[in-house]
């Protein structure tokens, strides 16, 4: 096994090997094809001229994220809650996100007491919504005596709409979060918001709060 | 078996030089020209500057998010300088090196656009998804989807504008739209005898695009509808929206 290791080691070495000598003795030869070349120039200026292309700078203004986490739903209970966010970072302060997910709501108290009463036949809710964050308090949390990661207090604003019982719904929503970086491009947040919609499935129009927590994992690109 | 094992490793150490080779080739450098140049560990003017690099000496710059740059000093220490200070940094050849800002002239000079806007759509809630695309100076063309969230009925519309500019130039620019699309509106199902409709409609609208900052553009705009309903009477829906859009 252990002289397996070595042979697989040593071939591996023998190719950086021979690629070095391949290349550095292109190199002498190509330097002595030059030398002979411009033999009567004595001083050959050797100023490498390298310009910045600042287009090819890799820009990490958006972020993508998946989401999962718990939705309570007025008069229906609390229940698992997963889509995605995509946001767009318009300076250090402000990032525009846009939201899609979905839930799938649980029996009222009225339909577990009714006895067989149904209120609802698509139990579905799906929504969008179009925030504006602001990041509040950037700094660092630390873990343990190593570790510093960058971490942001964010506060969230934004309208939306809301497919519930049948009906699209103006929705207005708000909410914040905290977001931990452990690297530049990779963030874990965890954000609370309230939506806040019209419905009518209990017989009255009311404006219901619905809570919801996620834990939200992002990419930056 | 062994020999396909060494083939493999022979083949990973070539592509490890290969893209070793890139990667130098795609290199942007600077040569720091002020005192020194601060570096803080994130992105942002509130996380703490832990590193600087010195004039004379060159950095790497490894990527940009907002007006933020990361770079890799001499010492191969990583950090995010601000632009305001990567400006004042001189490229390899000695000259200055131009970090542009994205400012008004870019705004003026941009030619694609997306814009999210909200409002109010003959008594129902609306939002306009938008995108644009200025072919001159003074024309853009637009589509624009929308949602629209009553009382009664919800819906949603689709349409095709042109949009004139008078004064491009202007940091508040006016402007006149003209178009045609579709509206569909659905009454909700808790109303007897709904009823679908999907009808053609002609937009005539006017409005003002503000420059604010970066990328971003204030927008404010009415609009009448011309609804060709099948019924006799065609439909007159007036809509007002404010939002914004992005160019790039």
């Amino acid at each position: 096994m252990e002289s397996r290791i070595h042979s697989i080691f040593l071939t591996g070495l023998r190719s950086i090997a021979i690629g070095i000598l391949a290349s550095s003795s292109l190199g002498i030869s190509v330097a002595i094809a030059q030398d002979a070349d411009d033999a009567p120039q004595v001083i050959e200026p050797k100023v490498e001229r390298r310009d910045i292309d600042v287009a090819a700078i890799d820009t990490e203004d958006f972020e993508l994220t998946a989401f999962v986490g718990l939705m309570g739903v007025e008069d229906f209970e609390s229940n698992a809650v997963y889509g995605a966010r995509l946001a767009y970072h318009i300076s250090e302060w402000l990032f525009a996100e846009a939201t899609y997910g979905m839930t799938e709501v649980g029996t009222s108290s009225f339909e577990k007491l009714g006895g067989g009463a149904v209120l609802l036949a698509d139990r579905d809710l799906t929504y969008y919504d179009l925030s504006v964050g602001y990041n509040l308090f950037p700094g660092e949390v630390f873990f343990g005596t190593k570790r510093a990661w960058n971490s942001s207090v964010y506060l969230l604003g934004g309208m939306g709409s809301t497919d519930f019982a049948g009906d699209n719904q103006f929705t207005v929503t708000f909410g914040f979060g905290i977001k931990v970086l452990p690297t530049d491009y990779i963030a874990v947040r965890l954000e609370a918001r309230d939506y806040m919609f019209d419905t009518e499935v209990t017989g009255e129009k009311k404006t219901t709060h619905n809570l919801q927590t996620t834990l939200n994992l992002s990419w930056f690109f | 078996m062994r020999g396909i094992r060494a083939g493999l490793i022979r083949c990973s150490v070539w592509l490890c030089l290969m893209m070793a080779g890139s990667a130098l080739a795609d290199e942007q450098r600077v040569v720091i020209a002020d005192p020194f140049i601060e570096m803080r560990t994130g992105p942002g003017s509130g996380y703490p500057i832990t590193q600087i690099v010195e004039r004379g000496a060159e950095a790497i710059i490894l990527k940009r998010r907002t007006e933020w740059f990361k770079i890799r000093g001499p010492r191969g220490d990583e950090g995010w300088a601000h632009r305001d200070q990567m400006q004042r940094t001189l490229q390899p050849s000695g000259e200055r090196v131009d970090f542009p800002d994205v400012d008004e002239a870019a705004w003026k000079d941009s030619r694609w656009s997306a814009g999210l806007m909200a409002g109010d759509f003959g008594g129902a809630t609306v939002y306009t998804v938008t995108g644009g695309y200025r072919f001159s100076k003074h024309l853009t063309a637009e589509l624009n989807a929308s949602q629209i969230l009553g009382n009664f009925s919800d819906g949603w519309s689709a349409s095709v504008n042109v949009v004139h500019s008078f004064f491009p130039d202007w940091r508040a620019s006016p402007f006149f739209s003209i178009g045609t699309g579709v509206v569909r509106i659905e009454p909700k199902s808790t109303l007897a005898q709904p009823e679908d409709r999907t009808d053609q409609m002609a937009v005539v609208g006017a409005g003002v695009n503000a420059y604010v900052s970066r990328r971003f553009v204030l927008r404010a705009e009415y609009k009448g509808y011309v609804v060709l309903s099948s019924r006799n009477d065609n439909e007159d829906l007036d809509e007002w929206k404010a939002g914004f859009t992005v160019f790039f």
